[in-house]
């Protein structure tokens, strides 16, 4: 599904300012894993990431997501392959504060082109899937953290993608609901999504199959959770 | 990497276009502006007023040129023009026609020595009151030779003009305008009908076909009468010498003989006036096609000058444009990275930028445009402006607005296309 074969990734390369963010990294996910990214901040974990979410490109290597080396396409190639293979939830949920709930979920349809009824309609169902049906019309504003980031959820999900990219998503909610968080994680993974978190907390990366722990920008080990 | 398993298979993408559409594009940017109500709407004011005054400067630019071009096809082609006079009395000098200095045989000399020359008429003029029945009407009457019919552009709507003997025998015939023919005859046909012109009563010949305004006011507004006529009948006792004219009008054949014909005209005139070397003519020639070509190039001088400040005027509202647009991007930018992140490639995030600008100056366009007619109206109405408008106009302005969109909405839209989704995401603000 994911595979990552000698990547490596600098910043500002040939300048005083030059940061080794990752080297040679080689590792794979496989379709319907679910797996947890651990390490510190400053390790890189926020690099590989985007590498994995297809928001940025390796300086070597080759980065291949469902087959596809993410380095042979531009900016727009991209932005389809995420469309099309990635769902994304931020730490930071990055729900569009203007819309409502439905709408939020709705916008990645808007770039896939899906009838407008259709939108509407899936954009329904996946917030009762994420348990709001009852606050569709709401602003972010309105909606509990844990609330928000079920919105983001639902809106990672709605296109259908076979991968969710989650990057901290409990860091910023309580425990009990970064509890029914991870729960909701465990459940799409059962409905047959590939699942990658991203933490630093090792009783969230528990809730993985596996853990992959990152440190100075270099795999250390794997373990069987 | 066939050895992998991918999911593709098992979720099927279900979907035709595969971008976001023009409905989605345009409600995207509805919603902006919407959100932004009083800013988006101070951000077309300056399109607004760029397109009105357009609007205004180019139509009142070519109503004024258009008024002209009227006036030179009224004025009959390649027309030189002489007044008697500009005699000195003592110091002071009277103005052209002051005196009348000019001649049958003046005219008749013309016609004879300047072969360039194609026409020429010898007028009078006077004003008098003209009756029919129960109306009247005050006007100017003109008492003219033959060709003046050619020299000045006029043509009959009706009726015919003199004959030789009518010339001849000062028999008593009036050729009436447009105006006379309105203010004395309502519906009814003059031609046939007698008048009184002062004291004298006249037949009816023909009508004039209608000339208009003019730059020295309604054109139609006077009645032709033949020369010797007007002399006998009309210009009182206290009037000209006689075989005296005010004026000649003459038609060049060619335009490139204007000028060999003007000098020539003229020395005939010094030459039979007996006027000596180095002093000054009695008389005044002009070029009339000449004067008003000048005019009409100041014209088209002015309303390019002023199409030119309405134009920085909109150039400013297009910067207007721009300046916001820039300031939205970067106050979305984690909107951006948000709507990069989900999906969006960088021409649909450009295209959400550059619809938001097409929006703002499309309205501003169309506000402005409906200002703009209600301004030349105005003009016309009571700055008494000639004002043209027309749909080339419109479209015109039209395109303005959709140009000063494109053209500043251009950059801060790519500008927001190529931001970094990474950079874009971690944005604080």
């Amino acid at each position: 599904m994911i595979r990552l074969e000698g990547v490596g990734k600098v910043y500002s390369p040939g300048t005083p300012a030059e940061v080794v963010a990752l080297h040679d990294v080689d590792f794979a996910i496989e379709a319907g894993e679910f797996v947890a990214i651990m390490g510190p901040s400053g390790s890189g974990k926020s690099t590989l990431m985007n590498l994995i979410g297809c928001l940025d490109v390796p300086t070597h290597g080759r980065c291949l997501i469902d087959g596809v080396d993410v380095a042979m396409l531009d900016a727009a190639g991209r932005a389809r392959l995420r469309l099309d293979k990635l769902g994304f939830v931020f730490q930071g949920f990055h729900l569009l504060t203007r819309m409502s709930a439905l709408e939020n979920v709705m916008l990645p349809l808007v770039y896939a082109g899906v009838p407008r009824g259709e939108r509407r309609q899936r954009g329904e169902q996946a917030l009762r899937e994420v348990g709001l049906g009852e606050r569709m019309r709401h602003r972010p504003s309105e909606l509990s953290g844990g609330q928000q980031q079920r919105v983001a959820i639902a809106r990672a999900l709605i296109n259908r993608p076979p991968v969710l990219l989650a990057d901290e998503p409990t860091g910023a909610l309580d425990t009990r609901t970064g509890h029914e968080i991870l729960g909701l994680f465990k459940r799409l993974q059962l409905a047959g999504h590939t699942i990658i978190l991203i933490t630093h907390d090792p009783e969230v990366a528990e809730a993985a199959d596996r853990a992959v722990h990152i440190r100075d920008g270099a795999l250390v080990q794997e373990l069987a959770a | 990497m066939s050895s992998e398993r991918t999911l593709s298979d098992a979720w099927p993408a279900a979907r035709t276009r595969r971008h976001a559409g023009f409905s989605d594009i345009v409600e995207m940017a509805v919603f902006a502006v919407r959100g932004n109500w009083m800013r988006s709407v101070l951000t077309a004011l300056g399109v607004i007023i760029g397109i009105a005054a357009v609007i205004v400067m180019v139509s009142v630019g070519q109503g004024t040129q258009r008024e002209l071009d009227r006036t030179i096809a009224n004025l009959g082609s390649n027309r030189l023009e002489i007044w008697g006079g500009a005699m000195r009395m003592g110091g002071v000098r009277g103005g052209a026609g002051s005196i009348s200095s000019l001649t049958d045989d003046d005219l008749a000399a013309i016609h004879r020595e300047v072969p360039e020359v194609q026409y020429a008429a010898a007028q009078i003029r006077g004003g008098t009151q003209v009756v029919n029945a129960e109306t009247n009407w005050n006007t100017q009457w003109v008492g003219m030779t033959a060709d003046y019919f050619e020299t000045n552009g006029w043509q009959l709507e009706s009726g015919a003009r003199f004959d030789e003997r009518d010339y001849a025998s000062a028999a008593k015939v009036a050729i009436i305008g447009k105006t006379v023919r309105e203010k004395l005859f309502e519906g009814s046909d003059p031609v046939g009908a007698s008048i009184r012109v002062g004291r004298v009563p006249f037949t009816v010949v023909g009508v004039l076909k209608s000339k208009g305004q003019g730059p020295f006011g309604d054109q139609d507004d006077l009645i032709l009468v033949p020369l010797e006529t007007a002399r006998r009948r009309l210009a009182g006792p206290m009037a000209l010498p006689p075989g005296a004219v005010m004026s000649i009008s003459m038609g060049i054949a060619r335009a490139r003989d204007m000028a060999s014909a003007e000098r020539q005209v003229s020395e005939l005139l010094r030459q039979r006036h007996r006027i000596a070397p180095g002093a000054e003519d009695d008389f005044s020639l002009r070029n009339l096609t000449e004067m008003v070509s000048a005019r009409t190039q100041t014209t088209r001088l002015m309303s390019l000058l002023l199409g030119a400040v309405a134009s920085i005027s909109l150039i400013v509202g297009g910067i207007g444009i721009m300046n916001i647009m820039l300031v939205s991007v970067t106050e979305r930018i984690r909107e951006i990275g948000l709507r990069m992140a989900v999906g969006a490639g960088p021409r649909e995030i450009q295209w959400q930028f550059l619809a938001e600008a097409m929006l703002i100056s499309l309205a501003g366009g169309a506000i402005g445009i409906a200002l703009g007619i209600g301004g030349a109206l105005l003009a016309e109405k009571f700055g008494a402006l000639p004002v043209a408008l027309d749909t080339q106009v419109i479209l015109m302005a039209t395109g303005f607005a959709v140009a000063t969109g494109l053209f500043f909405g251009y950059y801060p839209a790519h500008k927001a296309s190529r931001l970094d989704p990474i950079e874009a995401l971690r944005h604080q603000g």
